[in-house]
């Protein structure tokens, strides 16, 4: 008297390959090629250090003599530069790999901090609802209206403020995380408040309610993973977002100290000589930022649309 | 109607003070106020006598009090690092970011407007395709490097544009326009793109994902089942249903225009209150810090109120009462 | 014999999927004659909706429609370009969909809407269009037209917007109005004024109607003919007397027999006649549950400042001191239409909900004050709820479905345990337990509703309230999942509440009966009293305004 039969069981590899957002992967040629490009980029920033051919802040390997050599030649002092060097003699393209690392991980950091901390507020405000949804919420509207390079450079201005010079450089990296996550969290929480405020009057969470499950485990094992897809997007729109965040406080000057540069610090040093005809110093960062940037944007728009079958 | 504009006041009054105690926290505890007045050879009891003088030693409601009652006349204090007062710097550079914003604005909507709705309803075209992959470049690059490619190509290689500042400007005694001088207008042809691009795609994007949205709707799939003419329904039913969702989230993103603006002015040294602002911060020059937020706070509620007055107007189930029966 | 207004020969529609084509509508071919009234019926993906949504051209993409020909009165109507195709739809075909809240601009007024509808095909200039829309909506019944052709949607209850879409589709003198579904939002009583209001106004007009529906009744009630569509196909073509009371194909027999009817007599209460022992047997047993003077209040006022000062303050009586008892064993059925408070009452009596006054005792316990109240309630009182794509999480197993009240609850200690009673579980709601590893997304609409009855019975309680157990599925599938509540019942003594607004279903499934109207009981005692002799002028309205098919003569 069963009225299933069940299908042939199939395995999980061949249950990812026949997914439908595998299917949409497989046949969205722009999500196959960001997400290649994004993949270089980020391994090639985490194994910097076995790829690049100089060491960008040794002050032993900068020679003053190898300055403002072009792509793809030699020096006077016959050292090969592919991206050329800069002004002191730095290799430009072992400068971008490490700073493209120090680019990802101020982004990753940031857009974690904010994921955490949206996510949370939001399950919260979603789900309690009243007083607290109000609060959290107002908040939210008033920190996305105040835009995150804005909240940054005032969080930059204190830090200079309150704390001694010497620990500026060293406090600079987490200053910027905390202050470009902090801008990016009311993104989230919109987003997993709107969803747990839908999730919460399905009827699967009273049935928790019914036998007496603690409100946090029905937030934690029942709807925060019905609210995570979106989360999703945000987060690789938000990496995108939080890593030109970086790159602008670098170019206008606080964000990381000069002596680690990331991918803003080195656009900023090459605009100086952009007019003077060294192009390259600027060139080959602000190409590696945008293609790093696209290739996350990209990946994320196609996320947004895959996980959205409506649009299809 | 009244009685919705006194509540949304209300709440605005409610983030000004809070903007309000953010920046004079800021103001009163970031860095020492009288270390920066006195002068080197001034001794502990000089310093003490200013302190009380400056009212420094009043409990922290009074001084908030005080720091709220001078705002309201215009009074922010004097800039640490030019020795003026800080109203003064923002009143002559505030018409210069007011133009840049405005222009900008005006092309950001209009542009991102149009271009929303062309994409949202020609879905397949090949234009629509490659005005979205454009967007999407124009979401990845940042404003600071639009500005820089836009003066390496027109203002460095073309040498048609200015690179830098507002060219030659009217004073109209209480305002210092660039509208009026063909510098001043030339000057801000290449600012006003690099401020308006991001805008633009964001608005754009934005039509584009609600309108096709709107065009799901059922009463869409009515007015189609009614006979009603492609360009009623497009330019009519759906467009004035995208309008409310496009009007609150385009008023909450006034704030990219505030650091974008900051950004271009800094690219092209254009003398608005973002560029001061941004000096400010890399000295520390706390009162213009202060006075800068409040600023922003101010422009935020303003534009906010207009948003909701908007909305207000364009949304009937705000404007006339639930579902009253008879009448 | 007279020309069909409507004569379709082989339509079909296919949409092409990434999984291969699915054919929504295979070709059907029918006619419809001058001021008849054509019933479609169907369950869900019978393609009734698609056969109207095809005629009228409005089929989007990757749908796409074929067939022989499709002539309205005469006139080829099939492959016309979209401007052609934009003169016919409202001008010569009119058509009301099922959802008024949504099928309405909700920016635009009632006036401006009909308006532009009336000037888009008929030559009136402005004021002639106006007067003809107050006329319009007059005739639909609502009063006070030249004032309230100035309101916006929203300010419309939803028979009155029914009412606004009626007057849409009539508005440039249809030859047909096909309407999908035209009820099926709607309240009991309401859905009877609108099948009038429609019936009428086209017959009054000589318009034919295509009635596309799932419920029989309402195609008993209204239409002349009808076509049984499964699967995209047509079953079976006949005047409506022929099908419901001589159905020859089996697919009908089948769909015919399941429809419960409000002038079917319960079955126990038939037996217990056949018996012998009509009188009420004498009440031995206390009851189980008690619902004494239950209210519940809700302050709906638009801000804390009106809910302070009591201005603009918004009260309402949701559940108004209601009493019932339901004895172990057996079925108490609470029926009413929307807002009349019967899911509040569930909502109180299962835990959810404290109630603002009154009490629901459950052997003598009351679960919401008593010490221990709420471990007793948690291990005796279930609900299975209405929607079953909401009621299970998407992200969980089946199995883990099933298991959390026993794990939640201490029932079962050991994996082991766990899966040999979810095993059980499966196998008694008819399941194959292997599905306890699949997620709910690979199942119907009814074998999630049994996944749900499992995951009630897993903590076994001994009391279930049912919200609406099977009003989101279809007819045949509603009669299995009746069938096997009562089969449970008896094998594990349950007792119900039956929450329905569905009154056939209540006097098949119900032992004794309450009927709710705006939060009070307006009457309540054994179900063949309630539905043979009913005292109230509420219940006598609902029991009349029902479409039945065994209403058809």
């Amino acid at each position: 008297m069963t009225d299933i039969t069940p299908s042939a069981p199939k395995g999980r590899f061949a249950k990812i390959i026949d997914s439908d957002i595998f299917f949409s992967y497989r046949t969205s040629p722009v999500a196959i090629v960001s997400s290649i490009v994004a993949a270089i980029l980020v391994l090639a920033a985490i194994f910097a250090p076995w790829i690049a051919p100089y060491d960008p802040f040794s002050p032993r390997t900068l020679n003053l003599m190898n300055g403002f050599t072009p792509p793809m030649s030699e020096s006077m002092l016959g050292a090969f530069f592919i991206f050329g060097s800069d002004h002191q003699g730095r290799d430009v393209f072992s400068a971008i790999l490490y700073g493209s690392r120090v680019s990802l991980l101020v982004g990753v950091s940031a857009v974690m901090f904010a994921m955490i901390l949206g996510v949370s507020l939001g399950l919260i405000a979603g789900f309690r609802g009243g007083l607290t949804d109000t609060v959290i919420m107002r908040i939210a509207d008033i920190q996305l209206s105040f835009p995150s390079i804005l909240i940054a450079l005032l969080i930059f201005g204190i830090a200079r403020g309150i704390l001694p010079p010497a620990q500026q450089e060293n406090m600079a990296i987490f200053v910027l995380i905390f202050a470009i996550g902090l801008s990016d969290w009311a993104q989230f929480a919109r987003t997993v408040r709107g969803s747990t405020m839908v999730e919460r009057q399905k009827d699967y969470v009273s049935a928790a309610r019914i036998i007496g499950v603690k409100p946090i485990f029905i937030l934690i094992r029942h709807i925060l993973p019905n609210v995570l897809g979106p989360v999703l997007v945000i987060g690789t729109i938000g990496l995108a977002l939080a890593i030109i965040a970086e790159a602008t406080l670098s170019f206008l000057g606080v964000g990381v100290p000069p002596t680690r540069p990331s991918l803003g610090t080195l656009i900023r040093i090459g605009q100086q000589f952009l007019f003077s005809g060294e192009w390259w110093i600027l060139f080959f960062p602000a190409i590696t930022l945008v293609l790093l940037a696209l290739s996350v944007n990209l990946l994320g728009d196609w996320l947004r649309d895959a996980l959205n079958p409506r649009l299809r | 109607m009244l009685a919705f504009i006194f509540k949304r006041l209300g709440q605005s009054i409610i983030v000004m003070l809070a903007v309000a105690l953010i920046s004079f926290i800021m103001f009163r505890y970031v860095g020492d106020p009288v270390a920066s007045m006195v002068s080197q050879e001034a001794t502990i009891a000089d310093q003490e006598l200013l302190r009380e003088r400056l009212g420094l030693n009043d409990p922290f409601y009074v001084q908030f009090f005080r720091f709220i009652m001078n705002a309201l006349q215009g009074n922010f204090g004097i800039s640490y690092r030019l020795q003026t007062p800080v109203a003064d710097l923002i009143m002559s550079r505030l018409p210069a970011t007011i133009e840049l914003a405005l222009t900008s604005a005006t092309i950001a909507l209009i542009v991102g407007i149009v271009a929303g709705v062309f994409t949202a309803l020609n879905r397949k075209s090949p234009i629509a395709a490659g005005i979205m992959a454009f967007s999407l470049i124009g979401v990845s690059l940042p404003t600071f490097l639009i500005g820089i490619g836009l003066i390496y190509i027109f203002a460095v290689e073309l040498q048609w544009l200015p690179s830098f500042g507002r060219g030659q400007v009217v004073d109209l005694g209480w305002w210092r326009t660039g509208f009026l001088t063909e510098t001043g207008l030339r000057s801000l042809i290449l600012p006003a793109i690099t401020l308006s691009l991001f805008q633009m795609t964001l608005i754009m994007r934005l039509v584009r994902a609600e309108m096709l949205e709107v065009l799901r709707q059922d009463y869409i799939k009515f007015a189609r089942a009614r006979g009603l003419s492609k360009r009623a329904i497009n330019f009519s039913h759906a467009l004035k249903n995208t309008m409310v969702p496009v009007i609150t989230i385009a008023g909450l993103q006034l704030g990219s225009i505030i650091t974008g603006a900051l950004i271009t002015e800094t690219v092209f040294q254009w003398p608005g209150i973002g560029s001061l602002f941004l000096s400010s911060v890399a000295v520390v020059d706390v009162p213009v810090m202060a006075a800068y937020l409040i600023f922003v706070g101010f422009v935020f509620v303003i534009v906010n109120l207009i948003v909701d007055i908007l909305y207000y107007v364009v949304d009937p189930r705000l404007r006339v009462g639930g579902s009253s029966k008879g009448h | 014999m007279s020309e069909p207004v409507l004569s379709v020969k082989d339509l079909s529609v296919v949409f092409h999927l990434r999984r291969g084509d699915f054919t929504a509508v295979n070709k059907i071919s029918f006619d419809i004659m001058p001021g008849e009234v054509l019933g479609v019926v169907g369950e869900s993906g019978a393609g009734k909706s698609m056969t109207g949504t095809a005629i009228m051209g409005l089929v989007d993409r990757p749908g796409e429609v074929s067939s022989t020909s499709i002539t309205l009165n005469g006139d080829r109507i099939d492959g016309l370009d979209e401007e052609s195709l934009r003169k016919i739809r409202g001008r010569r075909i009119g058509m009301v969909m099922q959802d008024p809240l949504t099928s309405l601009n909700p920016l635009f007024t009632v006036g401006e809407q009909l308006i532009e509808t009336i000037r888009r095909h008929l030559p009136l200039n402005e004021k002639q269009a106006r007067a003809r829309a107050i006329e319009l909506l007059a005739d639909a019944g609502i009063p006070k037209p030249e004032d309230r052709i100035d309101a916006y949607p929203h300010q419309f209850s939803g028979g009155m917007r029914q009412r606004v879409v009626i007057s849409l589709a009539l508005a440039a003198e249809p030859e047909l109005v096909i309407a999908d579904e035209p009820t099926s939002a709607l309240d009991v009583s309401v859905q009877a004024q609108i099948i009038k209001v429609l019936k009428r106004l086209c017959a009054e007009r000589g318009v034919a109607v295509m009635l596309i529906t799932h419920d029989m009744g309402v195609i008993a009630e209204a239409a002349d003919r009808m076509i049984v569509m499964n699967k995209g196909e047509i079953v079976e073509t006949g005047t409506v007397g022929d099908i419901i009371h001589r159905p020859k194909e089996p697919y009908t027999i089948k769909l015919i027999d399941a429809i419960p009817s409000i002038k079917e007599q319960n079955p126990r209460y038939a037996a217990a006649v056949a018996r012998g022992d009509e009188g009420d047997a004498a009440v031995t047993d206390a009851p189980l549950v008690r619902a004494e003077n239950l209210s519940m209040v809700f302050d709906l006022s638009p801000s804390l400042f009106s809910r302070l000062t009591g201005r603009n303050r918004k009260i309402v009586n949701a559940v108004n001191d209601v009493s019932f008892q339901i004895e172990r064993g057996k079925t108490y059925g609470l029926v009413g239409e929307s807002g009349s408070g019967k899911s509040t009452c569930a909502r109180m009596m299962v835990g959810l909900l404290r109630p603002t006054d009154g009490n629901v005792l459950l052997e003598g316990t009351d679960i919401w004050n008593d010490k221990d109240a709420a471990a007793k309630r948690r291990s005796k009182i279930q609900m299975i709820f209405q929607d079953p794509y909401a009621s299970l999480n998407p992200r969980w197993r089946v199995g883990d479905i099933i298991a959390e009240p026993m794990r939640q609850l201490g029932i079962a200690r050991n994996n082991k345990e766990i899966t040999e009673k979810v095993a059980y579980l499966l196998d008694r709601v008819r399941l194959d337990p292997v599905v306890m590893r699949k997620y709910p997304h690979e199942f119907s609409g009814g074998q999630r509703q049994r996944i749900a009855i499992a995951r009630a019975l897993s903590s076994e309680p001994e009391f279930i309230i049912c919200d609406e157990p099977t009003s989101a599925l279809d007819v045949s599938v509603q009669a299995q999942v009746l069938e096997l509540m009562s089969q449970l019942q008896d094998e594990f003594g349950l007792t119900y509440l039956l929450i329905s607004h569905n009154l056939a279903v209540v006097r098949q499934m119900a032992d004794a009966v309450g009927v709710l109207h705006n939060g009070v009981l307006v009457e309540s005692g054994p179900v063949e009293e309630i539905f043979s002799a009913p005292k109230a002028d509420y219940t006598r309205m609902l029991l009349d305004a029902v479409p039945d098919i065994a209403k058809v003569a």
